[in-house]
């Protein structure tokens, strides 16, 4: 084939995703720069975008303040999971290649505006943050700190529920982590859930939902079920605003809708007054 | 998911000789030797293996239901309705009963035998309304000090705009929680299907019981196949990935013992099946009313705690 005549391999184009990022809800162009000056907010159509469990950390833990524990709970293979093309146990080792972390979530003690507490944030770039044996004992691990240190618990959520690849041990993961945070509550001390994009399944249907406070960010996706199997089951259409934090609130099911830039001050305030009376 | 009704028959007699050379043709696509749990049926399906055969039983048509557990224990059982909020859900049975002379608050999911019942009670898939009924007649058990017979049969929590509407996570969340710390003895028994949350929202006690032939998973194998498989055909394969059978469980430690079901499955011998589960749970009940309250619910969380561990 002549040279003339052969397809380009790939269209020309300007690799404009390093300079800009576009949000997936609008699709406003935003520099990189100013996007992360505005904590990953969309400036057009105020859409959160993910964060990363250290990026969450950096937000709402006083600098240089987080210490983390339970590092070495990694994400085991219990059932020796192969699907159609791989095995969870390869995943799960490119996914920590990748991301640097062991699990789904990462805990630890921090300070809020100089208040003790114990922190954790989940990230959806490890296994769509799904809730493994190895999320659920670091969960537990960081209720019993914040039991042993008599301090707030604080849990940002962010997963597409439990995991399958660990099968029948996942689903145990609900059961394990309401129970450790039940016994921290039971004790007269503060759980506050922070629900970000995404919460659903699984996780939606445990520690996420039994916070003393259950406070989420702005249209975020909360819920149970997938859309999809909803809208098969009952055979009708869902409405658009459905699962999102806001349908939420309305529903009765969040204290409240905090923004990204106001989420630090809003729970020292709440722990604040909160506890004011111990 | 949970309309699906199987079409497959309960295993034929086994072959007279071990098949072990006559699928020699077959692809074998197991990957894992399954530890023996079912019955060893000879099925030419192209796509099929002994956990597969297994979910077909816990899903047959003419397994005992929570209703026949019931009426044969105590037919005179205590129906009470309601979660005091917005509604009764029929998906979801709370009563009280006498089980050989035992008191006991009894709840369980209640899939239906006839085409009304279980178009009524949405083939046992509970709304949030159930969930909350249930967790209130499981805290009259704890105030009157009665021991919690749970009967665990669903495909799931109902996936429906009322039910998220009204908080199905949460419903389902605040059981998990609350039944950590009663104060009064749980036995579980999975009967059929152990379908995900659904199941786990009545399903956190001292003692978990399964039958030889019920499943319980975190999806179910349609579930799992379309999405890791991109094919819900695949299920029969997903379905022993996913390790859901009772021989799994105990193995995983997640159920405390297996109650043996008669030959072919329980609706080869419903009676039967009946019996061995009440025998069963009069058997935990009476080891678990021995000891002091704390103690039990100290071991209630360490036995959770412990799963998952590694």
């Amino acid at each position: 084939m002549a040279w003339f005549t052969k397809a380009p391999e790939a269209p020309l184009r300007v690799p404009t995703e390093a300079l800009w990022n576009v949000c997936k809800k609008c699709g406003a162009w935003t520099p990189k720069d100013e996007y992360a000056a505005n904590l990953k907010v969309c400036p057009h159509c105020g859409a959160h975008g993910r964060l990363s469990a250290r990026e969450r950390i950096d937000l709402l833990a006083d600098k240089g303040s987080f210490v983390e524990i339970a590092s070495e709970v990694i994400a085991h293979d219990p059932l020796t999971f192969r699907d159609a093309t791989d095995a969870y146990a390869d995943k799960v080792a490119a996914t920590r290649e990748k991301t640097k972390m062991g699990e789904s979530i990462v805990v630890g003690t921090a300070k809020i505006e100089k208040i003790p507490v114990v922190l954790g944030a989940m990230d959806f770039r490890f296994m769509g943050g799904s809730l493994g044996s190895g999320t659920g004992e670091r969960i537990l691990q960081a209720a019993e700190k914040a039991r042993a240190l008599k301090c707030p618990l604080i849990l940002c959520t962010a997963s597409g529920g439990a995991r399958m690849q660990e099968g029948i041990v996942s689903l145990m993961q609900m059961a394990k982590t309401c129970a450790a945070i039940q016994r921290l509550r039971d004790e007269g001390l503060l759980y506050v859930s922070v629900m970000t994009d995404p919460t659903t399944g699984g996780v939606s249907a445990s520690y996420a939902m039994v916070g003393d406070l259950n406070i989420a960010e702005p249209k975020t996706l909360i819920g149970f079920a997938g859309r999809r199997v909803i809208e098969t089951t009952i055979k009708q259409k869902l409405p658009p605003e459905f699962q999102t934090s806001e349908y939420l609130l309305e529903h009765g099911f969040l204290d409240k809708i905090v923004a990204r830039k106001d989420l630090k001050a809003f729970l020292a305030k709440t722990i604040r007054l909160l506890t004011a009376a111990k | 998911m949970a309309t699906k009704k199987p079409a497959t028959p309960a295993k034929k007699a086994p072959a007279k000789k071990p098949a072990a050379k006559a699928p020699a043709k077959k692809p074998a696509p197991a990957k894992k030797a399954e530890p023996a749990p079912a019955p060893e049926a000879a099925a030419p399906a192209p796509l099929t293996n002994p956990t597969w055969e297994t979910v077909q039983i816990a899903r047959h048509p003419e397994r005992p239901l929570f209703m026949d557990y019931l009426n044969a224990w105590d037919p005179a059982a205590i129906e009470l309705h309601g979660d005091r909020l917005v509604a009764d859900d029929p998906a979801m049975y709370a009563g009280l009963a006498t089980i050989d002379g035992v008191p006991v608050v009894i709840v369980g999911h209640r899939k239906g035998r006839t085409t009304e019942e279980k178009i009524a009670s949405r083939f046992g898939m509970a709304n949030p309304d159930g969930y909350r009924k249930a967790m209130r007649i499981m805290r009259l058990a704890e105030k009157f000090h009665l021991p919690i017979v749970s009967l665990v049969d669903t495909s799931g929590a109902f996936p429906g705009l009322d039910a998220e509407a009204r908080g199905q996570a949460e419903a389902i969340a605040k059981n998990l929680a609350d039944m950590s710390v009663l104060k009064t003895p749980i036995v579980v028994v999975v009967t059929g299907e152990g379908g995900s949350g659904g199941a786990l929202g009545i399903a956190v006690g001292d003692r978990i019981l399964m039958l030889e032939h019920a499943i319980y998973s975190v999806i179910s194998p349609e579930g799992c196949a379309s999405i890791l498989w991109r094919d819900g055909k695949m299920a029969p394969v997903a379905a022993e990935a996913l390790k859901l059978t009772s021989s799994w469980l105990k193995k995983l430690g997640i159920v405390d013992s297996v109650i043996p079901e008669p030959k072919g499955g329980a609706h080869t011998a419903p009676a039967k099946a009946i019996e061995a589960v009440k025998k069963a749970i009069l058997a935990e009940i009476k080891a678990l009313q021995k000891l002091p309250i704390d103690e039990l619910v100290a071991k209630r969380y360490a036995k959770f705690a412990a799963m998952g561990r590694f």
